[in-house]
């Protein structure tokens, strides 16, 4: 019982104290999960990461969840998991009461404006860092402008385009399967 | 009701965003877009709060679009959608996860599913700055000011010694210089 409060807590801890998400997080979860708990490896951080930024979800859920897991079991998956959430969930809350009774006022509006610019600017720079790291070659770039054209011009729903993609990967794999044996 | 479908939706969103926060971005405008919950410029204002907001992102905007959707239950379902898929895959694989990931046609299936993530997003962005910078009704109107503020913030992100800045500070930046200059027309 005790492990799973600490589960809870630290997890609590890393979620309420740091901004940004994905990759932003992994200074926060080394320090506490690897050096001061020794709950997991080095290895095993950078594992999880490589495979959250490719499997479905919130990247640092993946890892709330292994790491749980691999001390406690389900339970202990489930303890992290709230952890994790917990804080934010309470945060949002408190400020959305607050946003969604002063929108309305012109000098928030005004402030709105101007932070939606600064959201264009933030969506382009995280695009472009994922960009490099995922369109290599010209293969991977005709996957990328398809799947761009069809989500932003013809408006396919999402999930649709995620579908298509991955049966052409599995396309794709076997191929390669074939053509290495 | 509204909660059993925001669970769905959400539930539906953690099976299919790859690639952290802003992979979720595609899909809420998809849901802006057939349910009428919130409007895209509602959105433009949830992901700067969401990342001006400690915790994860995905989560964070998850909880904001619940709660716009259907009030205080709508913001705790909605990341609770979000997170099931992760937790249940996560859960069944664990033990599998360092042989499945190391297969090579699971890399050659994630070759093709990461630029095809990342043409989601980049059309989300470009809702983005659709809602934001210019209005299309017949004819195009540009929101100059807008546009001069979003140049000088991405140069600034991407200038070499201003990249490590966390994004709240220019967020805060963006929000002062808006009241100043009164960027709503």
């Amino acid at each position: 019982m005790a492990k799973k409060r600490e589960l809870f807590l630290t997890f609590a801890r890393i979620s309420a104290s740091c901004f940004g998400g994905g990759y932003a997080m992994l200074p926060f979860f080394q320090q506490e999960l690897v050096e001061k708990k020794g709950w997991l490896t080095d290895e095993e951080l950078l594992d999880l990461h490589a495979i959250a930024q490719c499997t479905p979800g919130v990247i640092s859920v993946n890892t709330a969840t292994f790491c749980g897991y691999r001390t406690q079991g389900v339970s202990g998956a489930l303890a992290a998991t709230a952890g994790l959430l917990t804080p934010p969930i309470l945060i949002v809350l408190i400020i959305s009461a607050f946003f969604w009774a002063y929108a309305e006022h012109p000098m928030i509006q005004h402030a709105l404006a101007g932070v939606r610019a600064c959201v264009c600017a933030l969506i382009i720079s995280s695009t472009v860092k994922l960009y490099k790291k995922a369109v290599l070659n010209l293969p991977t770039f005709l996957v990328f402008l398809t799947v761009f054209v069809l989500a932003a011009l013809v408006g396919l729903s999402p999930a649709l385009l995620v579908l298509g993609a991955a049966a052409v990967g599995l396309v794709y794999a076997a191929i390669r399967k074939e053509g290495k044996a | 009701m509204i909660l059993l479908r925001l669970y769905w939706e959400f539930f539906v969103v953690g099976c299919f965003s790859m690639g952290g926060g802003m992979a979720t971005v595609p899909f809420l405008f998809d849901l802006a877009d057939r349910t009428g919950w919130f409007t895209t410029a509602d959105l433009a204002s949830m992901i700067a709060i969401s990342e001006a907001t400690p915790g994860p992102i995905g989560i964070n905007m998850a909880t904001y679009v619940g709660y716009a959707s259907a009030g205080v239950p709508g913001g705790v379902i909605a990341p609770l959608g979000l997170v099931t898929p992760a937790v249940v895959i996560i859960l069944l694989v664990s033990r599998l996860l360092n042989t499945l990931w190391k297969n090579s046609r699971v890399q050659d299936l994630f070759h093709v599913l990461r630029p095809a993530s990342v043409g989601l997003i980049a059309a989300a962005a470009f809702s983005v700055c659709a809602v934001s910078l210019f209005t299309w009704d017949g004819g195009l109107t540009l929101h100059w000011p807008s546009i001069v503020l979003f140049g000088l913030l991405l140069a600034a992100m991407n200038l070499p010694k201003l990249n490590k800045i966390p994004s709240v500070v220019f967020i805060a930046i963006a929000a002062v210089v808006g009241m100043v200059f009164q960027m709503v027309d």
